[in-house]
């Protein structure tokens, strides 16, 4: 008898799986990124499943929400000439099958091997057995406190790649006319203001 | 039949090796060299996720959060850098990425 936590997680593994599988296989590159689509609302199930509750939805909001359709405007807004990057993909499918094929063996190898020690229990540094909080009030609570510097870190990086991103991309055009504040806030009056005296009668 | 973590372990290494294998099948298009980067991250998470809920400790999902952080800083400078390539050379192909060379 098959429960539905096990259904689940069959089903849920199955399609990222073929998703993942799909991704790097596609001819079209906005199929690609609709699979990895698919793939991170899969994975977000997963992660429902192992209890991680908060960070199943910062997948599917920050993923699916962000960086796919990044990734989406990016293959649309680049007109990429698929015949010129499809040509020769034979020649390194079988290098790319044995190398993933040998990473595969060492990780299964790994995951029959491996057990573990009877004192990894005792030593969590944050158990999650006796707290009776949220999922998300508890990784708050964490991340808040021991991890602030991290956490820190982590916004510290977020802000180096957005400026990077906007470095990298931002392009200045010949022929535009751009406002320049500081011109502006720096003009007086002396710079553009003359006062002429004209003789009464005369013209300028 | 109950999910263990070594179901867990095992969708994480196909999910690995998946990716590993789209970099080499797909050398020439970035973005499916990008994407397949960014499923290599998800399963660095999964493998974080099932050991935090198997050892009933937080601080996995805490380091997941900064996979996370990074995966997505990747991704934003790795297509602005994918933008600016296009906008040099017209076309995507690292084939000929050499010619960026001085």
């Amino acid at each position: 008898m098959i429960n539905i936590t096990a259904l689940l997680f069959y089903v849920f593994s199955g399609v990222l799986l073929t998703a993942a599988l799909m991704v790097v296989t596609s001819r079209n590159t906005v199929h690609g990124v609709l699979f990895l689509i698919v793939a991170f609302f899969n994975a977000a199930g997963l992660f429902i499943l192992a209890g991680a509750e908060f960070l199943a939805m910062i997948l599917v909001v920050v993923y699916v929400g962000a960086v796919a359709v990044l990734f989406l405007f990016v293959v649309m807004m680049l007109n990429i000439d698929l015949g010129e990057i499809r040509q020769n993909i034979r020649s390194y499918s079988l290098i790319g099958a044995f190398i993933g094929g040998v990473l595969l063996a060492e990780l299964l190898l790994m995951g029959i091997g491996w057990h573990t020690s009877p004192e990894a229990f005792d030593l969590t540094t944050a158990p999650m057995a006796g707290l009776n909080v949220s999922n998300t009030q508890a990784l708050g609570n964490l991340l808040y406190t021991h991890y602030a510097l991290a956490f820190q870190g982590a916004g510290l990086i977020l802000l180096v790649a957005m400026i990077g991103a906007i470095v990298l991309t931002l392009r200045h055009r010949e022929g535009v006319r751009r406002q320049k504040v500081g011109d502006q806030q720096a003009r007086q009056a002396k710079d553009s203001l003359r006062l002429v005296d004209i003789p009464s009668g005369s013209g300028v | 039949m109950i999910i263990s973590l070594d179901h867990y372990l095992i969708v994480a290494a196909l999910l690995f090796a998946i990716g590993s294998i789209g970099i080499f099948l797909n050398r020439r298009n970035v973005i499916v060299i990008l994407m397949s980067i960014e499923l290599i991250l998800l399963a660095v998470n999964i493998n974080f996720v099932a050991f935090s809920q198997y050892l009933g400790d937080l601080v996995g999902q805490v380091f997941s959060l900064f996979v996370l952080t990074v995966a997505a800083a990747e991704a934003a400078i790795g297509l602005a850098i994918l933008v600016v390539y296009f906008r040099n050379r017209g076309a995507i192909s690292v084939g000929e990425a050499p010619l960026m060379k001085g």
